[in-house]
């Protein structure tokens, strides 16, 4: 058993290594069309810019994107800053320089990896898939008879910050600079997955699809670790197959079955404010100009968060949300369990918490609200500021860093859930429904807690779960994502999730269940 | 204001601290030699295994106890002067109290075995101890075997430490079956079924005659009363605890095994107080024995006793026993009281219900004339500390408990039920047609 891991992990490091080296290798040839191409597709009026091409990159052979992308983006520096200052302005091209090399690279691929997508697919996605599976499932003999098990989580160095951890921790987020910053490296990726997504949405492959299915594929992996980890406790399994399930049909298929029949790309889970660019004015554009079902997204969006979510939150807590549903949690729960029991438990980190994810909220709203009225009023400056600029503030520090690099990378080092405790601005929203109008609450067992921990240190929200069970209370926080491992690890059976009536929900306690009745009304009557 | 000085950090000391906090602006004082701050002793193991570190144990941040003006002293009380209300610390340091509360918790049980001060032998008690099993057993390179000898809660957490490390344990066990002086026949068994899928050694009906040393006076080998010689790098010795009181001999406390008290947790000397591990009632409290040794009710000591040195005098009044603890992956829970085979009365009768499969079983006891319920043990099945506690206040019969048994459920969500099974064997075995109620939040919360 033992054996079949150890080749599992050299034949996953073998598919890692292959897709890390990736985004440096490869042969692009810009031959005339591909010019041309460009620029009847980005509609280029900036001969200078074409001039460019044609002498720098046409018919020539480049080894590597990192020859020919500074090509491309200085070459379009360039010929903008000679329109601005010509004040050309119709010849200005907005397309970002990387991203248009992105979009040259991806038509000019050619040699083994452009020519093999379907044998490069298995040498990073399959061997990965099948290394990682052969280190997961011998498991099921390996961890013993079922059970909580958690030995040595603080002995390794994956799991207790060591070296390993921090290798994680700069792959993944060199993996998110890559994708959000630095696009065009990731044209290799997109070759391996176009075979994918023309099966899907009729289109090649770019690296925001590359992103969502290694996420599935992740996610489905890791999701097979979590059913034998916990397979003494069903909530688990259940919960860990609904935000599969969200995840590939409605995050992964939908959207790009949609992009197929002509209608808008739209995650029909992903709810406002967390999806934060859905009143942004190119997408109300494009939702207004699709017809009918452009109407039904806008309304759905609307309902969706205005009605749908609270209401679900009262009846169930805000986990019917964000640890069976959404995207993040989801891959929060798969990939990211073997790192919960790095969040912060401190009273600090929690008044840091609360400033943070409520700043946020208020950063989208406001920042929504200028784009509502400027989309209305047509005007692009809301008190003398730039909605435009608002809106690229927030796309980057929080929808790039906030919830990318830092809510996933820092994983082996913060823990799984950084974006959902401190950072997303739907979390906050759920959190005040969940605080003071819900049914949903952890039910805490009497006077049965031995104060040991372990609920605590595994909660990865960091929510200081003993402090409550040792003084015989419920549990009853905004940000409890109600993903119920506090309530598997308790050895005692202390913790229960569970939805019921409102009154008697937050029961504070002095004196436990179990000592003098005199004595406990005396002390617990407030 | 007075000072209250209290000698011990455990959960009984603290929370009493905590409580006289709460009530009252009095001075306090918490000694211990043990560790700077309280941790949780019941979490001892999840940090050998892994599960946990060190800090994870400690229920408050460090910063509390200043916030809340709780001095605490890192120092070992060796003498106790009630006449001059004065302690003495092995420094040599002295501190005056106007109370004292000892509240010094226990240590492992040594029965004058030979050999039982060999090095690698050793009890599974305090932070040093853990400490010790982390420099005698790391690994199972240097600790081929381990023999564990005594078979309570203690003994099977040691032994489950230990496997965590892959370190093969043999287990003695003095009773013809895992702790059946405290669990009836079908519970007992099945947990030896369980220890023995573990890959345990267990050997039960066998007694610790002697630990062999090898030539450094390390433990080697122990020998068994049935003639068993088993070679081992580390010995466990699990075999109960005793009250920690040595320290007072010459105190004029009385003392028995324990610090003796009476139901205000008051000593024989003036001001002076006993709870936790280390009191002993003169007489046990209702079906509870004189020395109770867990941490439910060293909290609830701690609790009673505050009231007390705040003005409020309150004896210490105990509602119904519960209890839990884990073996190995299975959960057990109690409510009122279940005894053996070995010490129920006559009048107490068993009903038990024990998955085909699974390591899950139920024991009902009830009184045969009466029916009337008296407790009830889990294993694998999480129970509602408020319903059965509730249900043993009203004196509910067990025909009440079955029909409502579903309100009593704790398990987490999606779980399978076996309340209709129980039911079915119940009414099978009595002839009874009971119906199962559906779970009702009425009823659970009729209470809150
Ligand atoms: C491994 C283990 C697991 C357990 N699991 C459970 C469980 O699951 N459920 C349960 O109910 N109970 C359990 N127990 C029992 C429970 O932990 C004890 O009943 C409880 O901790 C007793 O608390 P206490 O406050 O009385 O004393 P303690 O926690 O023992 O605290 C006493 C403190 O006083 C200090 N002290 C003693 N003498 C002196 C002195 N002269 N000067 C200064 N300091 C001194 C000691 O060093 C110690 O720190 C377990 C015990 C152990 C060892
Ligand atoms: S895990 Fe259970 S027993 Fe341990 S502190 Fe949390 S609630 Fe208490």
């Amino acid at each position: 058993m033992k054996v079949l891991q150890n080749i599992g992990i050299v034949i996953f490091l073998v598919g890692l290594s292959t897709f890390a080296a990736l985004p440096l290798l490869g042969t692009f040839k810009v031959d005339k069309t591909i010019v041309q191409e460009i620029v009847s597709d980005n509609s280029i009026k900036s001969e200078l810019f074409i001039q460019d091409l044609e002498t720098k990159i046409q018919d020539k052979e480049f080894n590597g994107i990192q020859s020919l992308s500074p090509i491309i983006v200085s070459a379009l520096a360039n010929a903008n800053a000679t329109h601005r200052k010509n004040k050309e302005y119709k010849k200005v091209i907005y397309t970002k320089g990387r991203d248009m090399a992105g979009s040259i690279a991806k038509k000019s691929g050619v040699g083994f990896i452009a020519e093999n997508k379907g044998l490069m697919w298995f040498l990073t996605f399959g061997l990965g898939i099948i290394g990682a599976l052969l280190f997961i499932v011998p498991q099921v003999v390996l961890l013993g008879p079922k059970g909580i098990k958690n030995d040595g989580i603080y002995h390794q160095s994956s799991t207790n910050k060591g070296w390993i951890a921090w290798l994680v921790f700069i792959f993944l987020v060199s993996f998110y600079l890559v994708l959000y910053f630095r696009p065009e490296y990731a044209t290799n990726w997109t070759y391996l997955v176009d075979p994918i997504s023309e099966s899907l949405s009729g289109n090649p492959a770019g690296h925001w699809f590359v992103y969502g299915f290694m996420y599935c594929i992740v996610m489905s992996v890791m999701a097979v670790r979590m059913y034998i980890k916990y397979r003494n406790n069903i909530y688990q399994v259940v919960r860990t197959t609904s935000v599969l399930f969200f995840q590939i049909v409605f995050a992964f298929l939908i959207p790009e079955i949609m992009v197929r029949l002509q209608m808008p790309y739209y995650d029909f889970k992903n709810a406002f404010p967390l999806d934060y660019d859905f009143f942004f004015q190119w997408n109300l554009k494009t939702l207004l100009d699709s017809g009918g079902i452009g109407i039904f997204i806008l309304f759905w969006g609307i309902i969706l968060t205005l009605v749908i979510v609270p209401v679900m939150v009262y009846f169930f807590g805000k986990r019917w949300y964000c640890s069976w549903v959404c995207g993040c949690g989801g891959l929060a729960e798969t990939l990211g369990d073997p790192y919960r029991q790095h969040s912060d438990k401190s009273l600090f980190a929690w008044k840091v918490e609360r400033w943070l994810i409520h700043g946020v909220l208020l950063f989208a709203v406001v920042m929504t609200g200028m784009t509502l009225y400027s989309f209305f009023s047509e005007t692009g400056t809301v008190l003398g500021i730039k909605t435009q600029s608002v809106q690229n503030v927030y796309s980057l520090a929080v929808g790039s860093i906030f919830a990318g690099v830092i809510g996933t990378g820092f994983y082996p080092i913060f823990g799984n859930r950084v974006w959902c405790r401190f950072g997303c601005p739907l979390a906050a929203y759920l959190g005040f429904v969940q605080r003071f109008k819900s049914r949903f609450r952890i039910t805490t067992n009497g006077g049965q807690c031995i104060s040991c921990g372990n609920c605590s240190t595994y909660c990865e929200q960091g929510i200081d779960v003993r402090a409550y069970a040792q003084k015989g209370e419920n549990i009853v926080r905004s940000s409890c994502v109600g993903c119920g491992v506090c309530s598997a690890v308790c050895p005692r059976g202390v913790l229960k999730l569970e939805n019921g009536p409102e009154k008697g929900r937050i029961n504070s306690k002095d004196v436990l269940l179990g000592n003098d009745v005199n004595l406990m009304d005396l002390v617990n009557k407030k | 204001m007075n000072h209250i000085v209290i000698i011990g950090n455990g959960i009984s000391g603290v929370t009493l601290a905590r409580h006289v906090r709460k009530l009252s602006n009095n001075r306090i004082t918490i000694i211990s030699a043990e560790s700077d701050y309280f941790f949780s002793r019941t979490a001892l193991m999840y940090v050998y295994m892994g599960h946990m570190k060190f800090e994870h144990t400690q229920p408050y941040e460090n910063w509390f106890w200043k916030k809340n003006k709780i001095d605490l002293v890192n120092g070992f009380v060796e003498k106790v002067a009630p006449d001059s209300k004065k302690l003495t610390l092995k420094d040599g340091s002295t501190i005056t109290y106007d109370k004292l509360v000892i509240a010094t918790g226990s240590k492992p049980n040594k029965f004058g075995w030979p050999g039982q001060d060999l090095k690698g032998v050793q009890g599974l008690y305090s932070k040093q101890d853990l400490e010790l099993l982390e420099k005698n057993a790391p690994n199972n390179a240097i600790c081929n075997r381990a023999v564990i000898v005594g078979g309570g809660l203690i003994g099977i957490e040691m032994a489950e430490m230990l496997r965590s490390r892959k370190i093969p344990v043999t287990f003695l066990v003095r009773e013809k079956s895992f702790w059946n002086g405290v669990l009836t026949e079908g519970e007992s068994t099945m947990i030896n079924e369980h220890i023995l899928e573990h890959h345990i050694d267990l050997r039960l009906d066998t007694n610790l005659e002697e630990i062999i040393s090898d030539e450094n006076g390390r433990a080697r080998a122990v020998v068994t009363d049935k003639g068993d010689i088993i070679e081992c790098n580390v010995v466990g010795l699990t075999a109960g605890v005793t009250p920690n009181i040595d320290f007072l001999k010459e105190s004029c406390i009385e003392l028995g095994r324990g610090v003796k008290v009476n139901r205000f947790l008051e000593t024989s000397a003036k001001d002076v107080y006993a709870i936790g591990d280390c009191a002993e009632q003169h007489e046990g409290i209702g079906s509870r024995r004189p020395i109770e040794a867990v941490w439910y009710t060293g909290r609830m000591m701690g609790e009673a006793l505050a009231q007390t040195l705040c003005d409020n005098p309150r004896e210490y009044n105990p509602g119904h026993w519960f209890n839990s603890a884990k073996f190995l992956d299975v959960e057990y829970q109690t409510y009122g009281w279940v005894f053996s085979e070995r010490s129920k009365e006559d009048h107490e009768h068993h009903f038990h219900w024990r998955h085909p499969k699974e390591k899950i079983c139920i024991t009902i006891a009830y009184h045969k004339d009466t029916m009337k319920f008296l407790g009830i043990n889990t294993f694998g099945i999480r129970m509602r500390h408020e319903v059965f506690d509730q249900w043993l206040t009203e004196n509910k019969d067990v025909d009440h408990v079955m029909t409502y048994l579903k309100d009593a459920n704790f398990d987490p969500e999606f779980y399978k039920l076996y309340e209709a099974e129980i039911v079915n064997k119940y009414n099978a075995a009595f002839n009874k047609n009971i119906r199962l109620e559906k779970k009702s939040w009425k009823r659970i919360f009729s209470k809150a």
